[in-house]
């Protein structure tokens, strides 16, 4: 092997802060568009590292629930969730795809879901001589209301199989459902994008009883500066 | 094997690219000297999109951001956890350590809080204030002009407050409080417990035109891509290649040990190439220590020679000892007032507090030395994998029953949402000359080198100010008209205090003294034994004090590094 190569995996002064981007996002004055660069510049990465998509490759190769586990995988999602105008529900969110994933993820959690896909059926044939995913909304939701609740004084590993279940699946699917697109819609949550952050609204404030500090305030950014090169004096009294 | 060594003799050798080497970096190729960066990780530049997490959505990922391959969820940005595959390390039986450890060029100063906070006059004379630990060989004053320098050179917001032992500064503007944390204000006022604005190195305005100004996504874990927080990568070692340096970057490079030469001085180090695993060799005229408290430690305790049997620079067998992390102690609780709230709005603010709480107990009073601030989460946070996984467990504390399925589930994940107000205790734990890491004789990492073991247990003190953290976080709690979430922990659990290593300020393995019997460098950071080895990590912490360490690791490191200038141009190493 070519021995400089090798000695030294060398990255040369000035190689490194390359990327354009840096230097010419976020200099709005008013903030208000602070630069569609930063948002969709790595639409294609997620930030893993080698060994990471190496693991997202590998699980997403193996397959953990059949077509029939998936389907009543689905049907009980919305059975947990129902969708909602304007925003859907688990399918438009992709809950069985995350829960498949997660299965994988995190094996410990597949015997429980795999075992409590069983029960679903076997319950629902024994109740109702139909599979799960197969029988009406009423006699699905006879069965959920029997494994719905848990006792919250004892741990849920000591708890029948069919309550955690219940419990995973529940948790997957409202995680799944509010992780994804339509559920963030539904949340309504408004971060996650570049902004200027000037404070609470006022009628959130009224909302919620509560008021600004005047002395406090003044010592805040003032928003209209952030642009403004610092400058101190001896005493460490900002001036500009 | 043969080892390959090079022909380049570096002024400075710096091994570690974090807070404290990076500033060195900064400091002495500015100077003008030739350094070398000798890293475990690999190259990492926060604005390169393939690696980037910040501003991802949820679903971007096949997990939601679930925490499965990296300990603090999948957007943090630290390459490395508690578990670092192929480099273990080992515990003496019935004690505890964490050791968190990034992989990666600007180490973990890409994924912490950024809470910088300056020690003060009291926090360097521990022994004078109330007897335990020892004084350190410098004061305030000595530090002072470093911080003054750090504060306009990285940028820090917060607010000059007049505070004898948290001293101002030269500071940004704050952003302003988020809804809960006026919550939290009000509550804590109630218990005459103060609340000032936070102290975070994010750049709330422009410092210079190298850059940004924070956009305020909350994402500073996951180090921004217009380097508008403090990272060493973007903030010290980019702008000293930038500025003409003369910096070379040796990556995926594990150092094994200092080499030294018939005198017993330092002559370079050698390293392990994770690339080809081959050892390689360095040869510089200074070597600086930068890896982190322990790696430094392990890399001193493994460089053993005729001229140092014992491990370089550990005459005294003080190397690895007087560890010690932050204690901490954590709760949370449900505030009714903040339910049913508006989504209106974007709140994510800084990456962090907005506002918190110095240390304001009178120790006369109080069955521990020391102190501890408290750090204040919640909000209207992005969702995650997790998030909304048992929606209406809070159910209980109004008398209703938690579980059932359907639209009912929808409301109350927006009844709760942002309702949660979460505290953490941050405080000093005393350092102890029994809590120590050392080398475990029987155990190496993949690349052969002999690895760590620790033995560190807390004493009653540390658990005494959990006690304390633990008793003030339900009291504000209350005063907010809010539910401790959870059960309080009690004795029987140490009142809930964290493992030590687990809140990530472990400092104190190399500790400075004027004594070489009692410390193992010198006030300037350099090892009694061997004048050309300096330390510029937080292993030469005397004492932790009750702030985040990072930022008086780099006031030290730029005045070591001013030091070394000087000892090198007089010709003294």
């Amino acid at each position: 092997m070519d021995r400089r190569k090798s000695l030294q995996t060398l990255i040369l002064g000035g190689a490194a802060a390359g990327t354009g981007l840096v230097f010419n996002s976020c200099k709005t004055e008013s903030g208000e568009s602070i630069d569609e660069t930063i948002a969709t510049s790595s639409d294609k990465f997620f930030g893993r590292t080698p060994a990471e998509l190496e693991r997202i490759e590998k699980l997403n190769a193996e397959q953990l629930f059949n077509e029939h586990e998936m389907e009543t995988i689905a049907a009980l999602s919305v059975v947990i969730l129902p969708p909602k105008e304007p925003h859907g529900g688990p399918i438009e969110a992709e809950v069985p795809a995350l829960v498949e994933f997660m299965g994988k993820d995190i094996p410990e959690m597949a015997p429980t879901l795999l075992g409590g896909l069983m029960w679903l059926d076997h319950k629902s044939n024994t109740e109702f001589g139909t599979e799960f995913k197969s029988a009406t909304l009423e006699q699905k939701k006879q069965i959920c209301d029997e494994i719905c609740w848990h006792d919250t004084e004892k741990p849920l590993s000591e708890q029948p199989l069919e309550i955690q279940f219940f419990y995973t699946m529940r948790g997957l699917t409202v995680t799944g459902y509010y992780t994804s697109k339509v559920g963030i819609a539904d949340l309504g949550y408004k971060g996650n994008s570049p902004n200027v952050w000037d404070g609470v609204p006022q009628d959130v404030l009224d909302q919620h009883g509560v008021s600004y500090d005047p002395e406090w305030i003044a010592k805040c950014v003032d928003q209209s500066q952030r642009n403004v090169m610092a400058e101190w004096d001896e005493e460490g009294n900002l001036l500009t | 094997m043969q080892i390959k060594e090079s022909s380049e003799i570096f002024d400075v050798i710096i091994v570690g690219s974090g807070a404290g080497g990076g500033m060195a970096t900064k400091q002495l190729a500015d100077a003008g000297l030739n350094v070398a960066v000798v890293e475990a990780g690999p190259f990492f530049d926060p604005a390169d999109p393939k690696t980037m997490t910040q501003l991802k959505q949820p679903y971007d990922s096949p997990r939601r951001g679930a925490g499965t391959t990296r300990a603090f969820g999948e957007w943090d940005m630290s390459w490395g956890d508690w578990e670092v595959e192929g480099e273990p390390y080992t515990h003496a039986e019935g004690t505890e350590f964490k050791w968190w450890r990034a992989r990666m060029l600007g180490g973990r100063t890409n994924h912490w809080g950024r809470i910088s906070l300056r020690f003060g006059p009291k926090d360097f004379k521990g022994k004078t204030r109330d007897g335990h630990g020892d004084d350190w060989p410098i004061g305030y004053e000595d530090v002072k002009p470093y911080y003054d320098k750090l504060d306009k050179l990285i940028g820090v917001f917060g607010t000059n407050e007049g505070r004898e032992n948290d001293p101002d500064g030269f500071f940004l503007p704050p952003p302003k409080p988020r809804l809960h944390e006026l919550f939290y204000i009000n509550g804590a006022k109630k218990s005459n417990i103060p609340v000032i604005p936070g102290r975070l190195s994010m750049l709330t305005k422009r410092i210079n035109e190298d850059r940004g100004v924070c956009f305020y996504c909350g994402q500073c874990g996951r180090s921004c891509q217009i380097y508008a927080d403090f990272s060493a990568g973007s903030c010290l070692i980019f702008p000293a290649q930038k500025s003409g340096g003369q910096v070379k970057l040796f990556v995926n490079a594990m150092v094994r040990e200092i080499t030294t030469n018939e005198e017993g001085k330092a002559t370079g180090v050698s390293y392990i190439n994770k690339e080809d695993r081959k050892e390689y060799k360095l040869r510089g005229k200074v070597v600086v220590l930068a890896a982190s408290a322990c790696s430094s430690a392990r890399i001193l305790l493994n460089s053993k020679s005729k001229q140092h049997p014992n491990g370089l620079g550990n005459s005294s067998n003080l190397v690895g000892r007087y560890l010690h992390d932050s204690t901490g102690a954590s709760a949370a609780g449900i505030v009714p007032g903040l339910m049913n709230r508006k989504t209106s709005y974007n709140e994510d603010g800084v990456g962090g507090m907005h506002v918190y709480s110095p240390w304001w107990g009178d120790n006369s009073k109080l069955n521990f030395p020391r102190g501890y601030h408290i750090e204040v989460w919640g909000g209207m946070g992005q969702p995650n994998y997790g998030f909304g996984w048992d929606p209406n467990a809070m159910n209980k504390y109004f008398g209703l029953k938690s579980g059932g399925y359907g639209d009912s589930l929808r409301d109350d994940v927006k009844k709760y949402y942002g309702s949660v107000v979460g505290f953490g205790g941050r405080g000093e734990g005393l350092a102890n000359i029994d809590n120590y890491c050392e080398i475990d004789p029987t155990t190496v990492d993949q690349f052969g080198i002999p690895v760590l073991k620790f033995n560190y247990k807390w004493s009653q003190y540390e658990k005494n100010q959990a006690k304390h953290m633990q008793d003030t976080f339900e009291e504000i709690i209350h005063n907010m008209g809010g539910h401790y979430l959870g059960e309080k922990p009690g004795k029987d659990k140490d009142y809930g205090l964290h493992k030590p290593g687990e809140i990530i300020h472990e400092v104190g393995t190399t500790r400075m003294g004027d004594d070489p019997k009692t410390s193992v460098t010198n006030k300037f950071q350099q090892l009694h034994d061997v004048n050309n080895v300096f330390i510029v990590d937080a292993g030469v912490f005397v004492s932790q004090a009750d702030k985040n360490c990072t930022w008086t690791i780099m006031a030290l490191s730029w005045r070591a590094s001013d030091y070394i200038i000087e000892q090198l141009k007089s010709q003294n190493i």
